[in-house]
């Protein structure tokens, strides 16, 4: 039966994880989301569901762990922070590449480099735009809150598998770590290796029945066949747009100005947005939930109703570049977002729509990437 | 005792003329040919059939399992 | 007795496992990958395993392992087999798992996989092909290159004072508790290929008993890249190669030797 508890959201990913049935999860120690292994190594879930759970060498090793067993049917997952997500990046793009279902989380911490440990969300291009070599890309979901850290676990799988494809969910330090109320689902069983090799028997290798020889590879030497290889990639992420995209709003019925924000920074937005309203602004917030596919056909509606829209970012500006792609220069878009792991406040995120959008309301793509964030 | 005689049968498009077989045959059987396979490969064959006693010492070195060995008992 | 009364089906002895496609095998001439590949080929077919066996396929000259071995495999990124072999074996435990790969892969850049999977004693086989060099790109110097052994990137010798010296990684290994089963062969002649293909089925017969980790390397030939013709670099290997990477089991049922 499902459960309210009141949980870290690395420890609420952790035991959504055992609760969906996942299978085997491959981790390595990073800060912000240590807390996922070490939930999962003290809850033992061998026990309880028969999950593998196993601390690799790097994280190298541990996205590997991933593709092996995803390659066998499974349903695996690792989590990670920036640093590690880098490491794991050629392992991602090879599990898109040979097609397999599995999912990756990354808690984001400040960066680039070693960066800082605190939250940050300077990896959305590395998420959204590629990150790893090739056509490919990743379905991101953005968890806002501890109870999605929870839920976006199973959604997470059931994209996954829907498009036998490499799902990432791209949290931060601060909904890693904070605590919060959330209900927990009730426990699904784990498949039976029959219920894999039979579900998944025409491609997942378990072992060469009475069938054709089934092989996991991204490798295609012919070219013809590569370039096949990517159309597919590319049908599913066209069907993913259409199906697949979420995104949340609020009070964007009567907004003559928006923020987008997403994860950590909506919630903050949607803060700045009651400010705002207390001010006689009319402001709104659209929140999208899957940075991939992104929720461009809302920003462009909403651009015919706004005067201006403020993109906010714990970053220096990036995901600013796909609101400007969506609403297509219609309105004055800018950029606002603390950096170095420091969380904007509400307070900051009105003063900069009021500076940078309400007062001078110039058209801003002009305007180079430093001056948005002095 | 029952006399051993052996053949070999050498897929000609499969070898590719390493001659790795060569030295492993106690019977110094097997030669390159002088024709050429489809792709320019010089291939194995019985140089001497009569001395093969069929022990496939060339068949498990063969890294391409070009050679198939066969082996029959004949009374003296 | 003609040679056509010989050759007939019942009196066939030897032929290529069925467990090998009839794709061209795309190694060099005389190339001891293709006669690893049919001994292992070999060992699953006889052991009647197919059906539970899963193979990891590296990146380097076996990259295509997959076109030549008719079985269930997955192509690993470069040396991260043992990473992908360690998962399929954790979540299928009663399947016989085996990674094949070569020095550039096991010991160079999969070096952290290759201990770290040997430490924790997965119940997998490691087929591990030593040539000393990085044949699929050309002929770079490899961990196993022996030290004054040519090659495209140490054109003038391998040096041990700027490229040490070349890793023995099966010793290395066997020290490792997890390690069950350590051994070196070759299979150049047909006495060496028997003791491999003997190697190869202890070692799957140690996974089906769940002994922890066996370990083979095979030390093989490259002719194209060491630039010899393929009995020239058997010989070549045998009074060079031999030597320093020395045959034989080193650790059996977990003892060292």
């Amino acid at each position: 039966m499902s459960e309210l508890k009141l949980m870290k959201g690395n420890e609420a990913l952790a035991e959504a994880a055992i609760r969906a049935g996942v299978d085997a999860y491959f981790g390595y120690p990073i800060t912000p989301q240590s807390e996922v292994i070490e939930y999962l190594m003290t809850e033992q879930p061998e026990k309880r569901t028969g999950m593998v759970v196993l601390q690799a060498e790097s994280e190298i090793a541990a996205i590997n762990m991933v593709y092996g067993a995803a390659s066998t049917g499974k349903k695996v997952m690792t989590s990670s922070s920036s640093p590690g997500i880098s490491l794991k990046l050629e392992g991602i793009s090879y599990i898109a590449g040979a097609e397999l279902p599995a999912v990756i989380v990354n808690v984001v911490r400040g960066g680039p480099g070693l960066g800082t440990i605190q939250p940050s969300q300077a990896d959305y291009f590395q998420s959204v735009k590629g990150g790893g070599h090739g056509d490919y890309k990743l379905y991101v979901l953005a968890p806002a809150s501890v109870q999605e850290m929870s839920d976006f676990v199973e959604d997470a799988f059931d994209i996954a598998f829907k498009y036998r494809a490499p799902v990432l969910i791209l949290s931060d330090g601060l909904i890693g770590q904070m605590m919060e109320k959330v209900v927990l689902k009730d426990q699904q069983e784990r498949l039976t290796d029959e219920e894999v090799i039979k579900k998944y028997d025409s491609w997942a290798t378990t072992g060469k029945t009475n069938r054709e020889r089934n092989i996991i590879t991204s490798l295609d030497l012919q070219s013809e066949k590569m370039e096949a290889r990517v159309h597919r990639l590319m049908k599913k992420y066209e069907q993913m747009e259409l199906e697949d995209t979420r995104y949340e709003e609020f009070q964007t019925e009567d907004a003559e100005y928006l923020f987008v924000a997403y994860g950590s920074s909506s919630r903050i937005a949607q803060k700045a947005v009651k400010l705002a309203r207390k001010k006689g602004i009319k402001a709104g917030l659209v929140r999208p939930i899957t940075l991939f596919p992104y929720p461009k056909k809302v920003l462009f509606k909403l651009a015919n109703q706004v005067k201006g829209i403020l993109s906010v970012e714990l970053n220096a500006g990036q995901m600013i570049e796909d609101v400007l792609l969506s609403v297509e220069h219609k309105v004055p878009v800018a950029h606002f977002g603390r950096t170095g792991g420091i969380i904007h406040t509400p307070e900051e995120v009105l003063e900069a729509l009021e500076q940078k959008i309400i007062k001078n309301g110039s058209i801003r793509h002009h305007k180079t990437r430093e001056s948005s964030i002095l | 005792m029952a006399k051993v005689k052996g053949a070999i049968v050498v897929n000609t498009e499969v070898c590719k003329g390493c001659e790795v077989c060569i030295p492993v045959c106690p019977e110094d059987v097997i030669g390159m040919t002088a024709e050429v396979n489809m792709k320019g490969y010089h291939y194995a064959y019985m140089k001497n059939p009569q001395a093969c006693t069929g022990c496939t010492n060339c068949a498990i070195v063969c890294p391409d399992r070009a050679i198939s060995v066969y082996r029959v008992k004949v009374s003296a | 007795m003609e040679v056509l009364d010989i050759i007939k089906p019942e009196n066939q002895v030897f032929c290529k496992s069925k467990l090998m496609t009839d794709t061209t095998l795309s190694y060099c001439p005389g190339c001891g990958h293709g006669t690893a590949h049919n001994l292992t080929m070999e060992v699953i077919d006889e052991m009647g395993i197919v059906e539970n066996t899963i193979g990891v396929a590296p990146v380097g000259c076996s990259v295509l392992a997959y076109d030549f071995m008719n079985i269930d495999m997955t192509q690993a990124a470069h040396g991260r087999a043992p990473a992908v072999a360690t998962a399929i074996a954790r979540c299928w435990p009663e399947k016989y798992v085996f990674t094949y790969q070569g020095d550039g892969d096991l010991a160079a850049i999969g070096t952290a996989e290759t201990i770290h999977t040997c430490n924790r004693g997965e119940n997998i086989v490691i087929i591990f092909v030593n040539n000393g060099i990085y044949g699929m790109t050309g002929g770079q110097m490899a961990p196993t290159t022996l030290e004054g052994m040519r090659s495209s990137t140490s054109p003038y010798g391998r040096e041990a004072k700027t490229m040490g010296m070349p890793i023995k990684m099966t010793e290395l290994v066997a020290n490792l508790p997890g390690v069950y089963y350590a051994t070196r062969q070759s299979v150049h002649t047909h006495k060496h290929a028997r003791k491999a293909k003997k190697a190869i089925k202890k070692a799957f017969e140690n996974t089906r008993l769940k002994k922890g980790l066996s370990f083979i390397e095979i030390v093989s030939n490259c002719n194209s890249g060491w630039k010899m013709n393929p009995n020239e670099s058997n010989i070549w290997m045998e009074e060079h190669m031999f030597p320093y990477f020395p045959l034989g089991d080193i650790k059996v049922n977990g003892k060292l030797k």
